[in-house]
Order: C-alpha cells, then structure tokens, then sequence
C-alpha cells in the first residue's frame, strides 16, 4: 500500500474547503446543489447534514477499508461497500439524532435520505483511498469537503435569493441560471489555487 | 474462488450492516409505553412510541381521515396537540396555517409519539369506527349503477349525519392483489339502526367498485369505517336545491329523507342529470315522494335523449336545466353531489343566479 502522503493535515482541512472544493472543483453533488439552493435556511441545513455526514462516513470508510477490505484483498469492491456503509450510517445518524438531539433532527432530519445518495459523500470516501491519506488526514478531508459542499451550497443559496426578484431572459430562469451561477463561483475559487494545492 | 469470495463477504457485510441497523432502530426508537389522553380523559390510549401519532391511534380504532396514507401529501390528518412537542417539521409547514400552527395543530402523520400526549380530536371523527357489515341485497339500479343493502354487525349502528360517507375495503380478486378503500356515500336513513345503504357505480378499472359489481355476493361479509365527511344539511335557509348526477345521488336521498321524515317545512327541488333514459333510476320512487309531499319537486333531465327513449321530460345539461327553472338566490342552500365537472359548472352557474359560495355545499368524486 502506499505512503500516506506528508501533508500536514490543516492544510488537507483548508484545501479540501477552498482550493479543492468537492462542488466547485470536482463537480460533485450537483444535484442537491441545483436543486435544494433556492431558498438560504434549507440549503444551510441541507448542508450541515451533508457536512456531518461525510466526516462521520470517511472515517467508517476508512477503518472498513483498512481494517476488513485490505486485509482480505476486496479493495476491488470498495464502490459498493462504501455506498452500503453510507446509506446504514445515514439511517442510523437519522435515529440517533431523533432520539437525543430532537431539535437538531428537526432541522437536518428531513434532508438525511435524501442525501444517503450524494456523490459528494461517496467521492469523498474514494478519494481519500485513492490518496492513501491516514487515518487524522481522512477526518479532516472528511470534515473539510463537508464543510466545503456548506459553504458553496450556502453561498448559491444567497446569490439566489438575491438574484430571486430579478428579471432574467426567458428561460434562464431556475436550473439554467444556477449553472452559470456556479460556473462563475467555481471561477472565483480558482482564486484559492495559489495557497495551497492537494492534488 | 474469487466470485464466492466476492459474493461471501459482501453478503456478509450487508448483513451485518442490516443488522447494526435493526439493532439501532430497536435501541433508538424504543420510547417505552405511551399514553395519549384524547379530549381531557374521554379515553386514554397506552400505545408503543415510535411510531406515528396517526398509526398510533389507528393502532387503536380511532381512524383520522388520511388520502395520502401518511406521506404529507394530502394534509388532511390535522389534529390538535395540547402538549409542547416542538416546533412544526417543514413537512408540515404547507398544510398548515399561521392560526393552526398558534392553536398546536398538527399533521398525526408526521408526528412522532415519544412521550405522552394531550391530543383534542373532534367529536365526528371520534365516532369514526370501523365495522365488520353482511350485505343482505344487491339490486341493479342500471346498467353500471349497484345498490348494496348492509347489515352492521359488529358494531351494530353507526351513528350519522345524512350526506356522509364511509369508507369500503375492497380484498384481493380476480389476479388484484391490491387492497384499498373507497369511499360511498350513505343514502339510507340514520334512523334505519344497523342498516347501510350504498350506491356504487361500476367506475372503469376501478379496483373497489369492479370487485363490489362482479366478485360479492348477498351474504357476503365485509369491512367498512366511517362515517367521514362535512356534506350535511345546515340551517338558515328555507329553499334548498340539490343537484346530482350519477351515483351522487345517493347523499342527497338520505338528506332529502331526513328533511321529510322530519317535516321540515323546507322547500325542496331535487335536479338529477343524465344522459340517456338507461342512466336515470329511482324515478318512480321520487315521483311518488313529489306526489305524496307538496313541499319536493322532482326535475330530471337528460342531456342527449336517445331516439327510442320516448323522454318528455327536461332536455339540456344539468346546468342549464337548474337557470331555467331557479330564477334568484334569495333564502336558499344549493347541495350539490357529482364529478368535479359538474359541481364546477353548477357552481358557476348558482352563483351567477345569486347564491354565493358560503351558501352552495358540495361533495366531489
């Protein structure tokens, strides 16, 4: 297996938020991120559900990766026992925050299943393989790509309900706009690049 | 070797996945026993939290109407809550207005029970009861139109306004697996104690009236709950007029009935449309009602007469035929049973004689 690269893992954390951001660099999780960013309030809960999720997910991915696929050579398999561990972690997040942090279920709870599916999740989960990060530097990719998806939704989610009054050219209105959108907030991200690079 | 590998330890994992799962959803969902007090101690309910307000209570015969089958779609399993349980869920949030939300009300579909509750549910729902029934006579009113005569037996009478419904379990026939309930208006009377009278009409492809139509037989048993729904007479006006096509007639026969057993002094006028001579039934029965009591007028009317149907009667759509004869809106409830189309167009229609909508009731299917 390879060397887990020498990269401090705050800079991991920063890069994985700014220059290397799962939506506006590596185009992942776009659905929920067109879909659910009209309105501020639910693309921020949207958001911190994805966030806590994708730290909690990298770090069981991590410890089934290393622990039981390396061991028996089932690296081969990781797509699907990844997605299987993502979709029971959810279920089980969304019972355990009903049950001892009911305000907190009432503001994520809702957005749990719909995210059981994101990609942004899943890629975060291979990537961190892909780079061989150890275990600190895949909790903080985790927590950083999380964050990341965060802060890009909550940002769309804002220039939209800017932009909702406005009058835009017939048919731009809605997922095209939100494209060119994002587009240009993945232009403004390029901006980070120079401060620090993690692949 | 290496597909059985494969195909172990991957079952393996999703096994024990599936079990970590179950294991958390018995930990975590396990809120011990209950109580939901309905309408301060009118009766008091020990149910297993962790379910649904609304599953909960129909765990336990108390039936809050639900078209949805608790998705939040259809908004209408509101109920009161008396006990702080948080703030309202964003699934809530469309069905519910400010004032609703100030008054502690609820969708039962998407609360969950985790504590006990103080809940208020209105008294007509709390009468909704299910009830095992035998049908005692099927007679053909016309070609696609049944009337079922049922004996309630358990429980014996159903206590009801004239214009509700009840609810009919379909069970599996014919290949239809599926099971589903449908709602018929009651046209007999309340006062017939531990007897229903139901008007179905054979809908095409419908799985509930096909398999009342073609697979029961007199003997039969089956289940049914109710009564359900706000279609019912009302004070305050001395002229009522009630239109109907199809098998909407059957609410407005109980509620025509009642009036009369009752001796109202109400004007009534009872409009039915069809289209053809074999659609119209019970002719000669509300013919002998307009006879026996001066106060019921009967207008049937066909909207395309067939050549050989000998008719002298009314000719036109149902609407039409109503501004021919209803000239002001003075004093005057319209009750109105039919497909959408109809009830819209009569609308129309009523109002631009002069009876507002707060006055014309109305009953969709």
């Amino acid at each position: 297996m390879a060397e887990a690269p020498a990269i401090s893992p705050i800079v991991i954390l920063l890069a994985s938020v700014f220059t290397s951001n799962m939506v506006l660099s590596n185009f992942l999780g776009m659905c929920s991120f067109i879909s659910i960013s009209s309105e501020y309030k639910t693309a921020s809960g949207l958001g911190a559900a994805v966030a806590m999720v994708t730290t909690i997910t990298t770090v069981l991915n991590w410890l089934v990766y290393r622990l039981i696929m390396v061991p028996l050579g089932l690296e081969y398999l990781r797509y699907i026992i990844f997605i299987v561990v993502i979709a029971a972690t959810v279920q089980i997040i969304e019972m355990a925050l009903d049950r001892y942090f009911p305000e907190l279920h009432m503001k994520l709870g809702v957005f749990l299943p719909l995210i059981t599916v994101n990609c942004a999740i899943f890629g975060v989960s291979l990537f961190m393989v892909i780079r061989s990060y150890n275990f600190v530097q895949a909790l903080f990719f985790g927590l950083g790509s999380g964050l990341g998806w965060w802060l890009a939704i909550s940002a769309l989610a804002a220039i939209r309900m800017k932009i909702a009054k406005n009058k835009l050219l017939r048919g731009l209105d809605g997922p095209a706009i939100t494209f060119i959108i994002t587009g240009i907030m993945a232009l403004a991200f390029v901006g980070f690049s120079g401060i620090f690079v993690i692949q | 070797m290496e597909i059985l590998l494969t195909v172990i330890s991957i079952s393996l994992l999703g096994a024990a996945l599936a079990a970590v799962v179950v294991l958390a959803d018995l930990k975590l969902n396990d809120y011990g026993i209950c109580a939901i007090d309905i309408n301060d101690g009118q009766r008091v309910l020990s149910v297993k939290g962790g379910s649904t307000l609304l599953a909960s209570l129909s765990s336990q015969d108390i039936f809050i109407p639900s078209a949805c089958g608790g998705k939040a779609t259809c908004g209408l399993c509101k109920i009161n809550v008396l006990t702080n349980v948080g703030p309202v869920l964003p699934t809530e949030e469309p069905y519910l207005t400010e004032d609703e939300i100030g008054e502690g009300t609820r969708l039962a579909c998407q609360l969950k029970v985790k504590n006990d509750l103080r809940v208020f549910i209105p008294e007509e729902l709390f009468s909704i009861r299910r009830y095992r029934a035998k049908i005692l006579k099927i007679t053909d009113l016309t070609y696609d139109i049944k009337e079922f005569r049922f004996e309630l037996l358990e429980p014996q009478a159903m206590e009801f306004a004239p214009g509700q419904y009840v609810q009919v379990d379909s069970k599996p026939y014919d290949g239809v697996e599926e099971v589903v309930s449908r709602a018929y208006s009651i046209s007999s009377l309340p006062s017939e104690k531990g007897v229903l009278e139901l008007i179905v009409r054979l809908v095409p492809g419908g799985v509930c009236s096909t398999f009342l139509h073609k697979h029961v037989k007199e003997g039969d048993e089956l289940t049914l709950s109710g009564p359900f729904g706000d279609f019912y007479l009302r004070e305050g006006a001395d002229e009522l007029l009630f239109i109907a096509g199809g098998s909407g007639l059957a609410p407005i026969k109980s509620m025509v009935l009642d009036i009369l057993k009752k001796g109202l002094p109400k004007q009534m006028t009872f409009f039915f449309g069809a289209v053809r001579k074999r659609d119209l039934y019970y002719v000669d029965f509300f013919t002998e009602l307009q006879e026996k009591y001066p106060n019921f007028r009967y207008i049937p009317a066909l909207s395309d007469p067939g050549p050989d149907d000998d008719w002298n009667g009314e000719i036109g759509l149902i609407t039409e035929v109503v501004a021919r004869h209803v000239s002001d809106g003075q004093n005057k409830h319209a009750y109105l049973c039919g497909s959408p189309g109809m009830i819209n167009a009569c609308v129309d229609v009523l109002t631009k004689i002069g009876i507002d909508e707060e006055r014309i009731f109305y009953d969709k299917f």
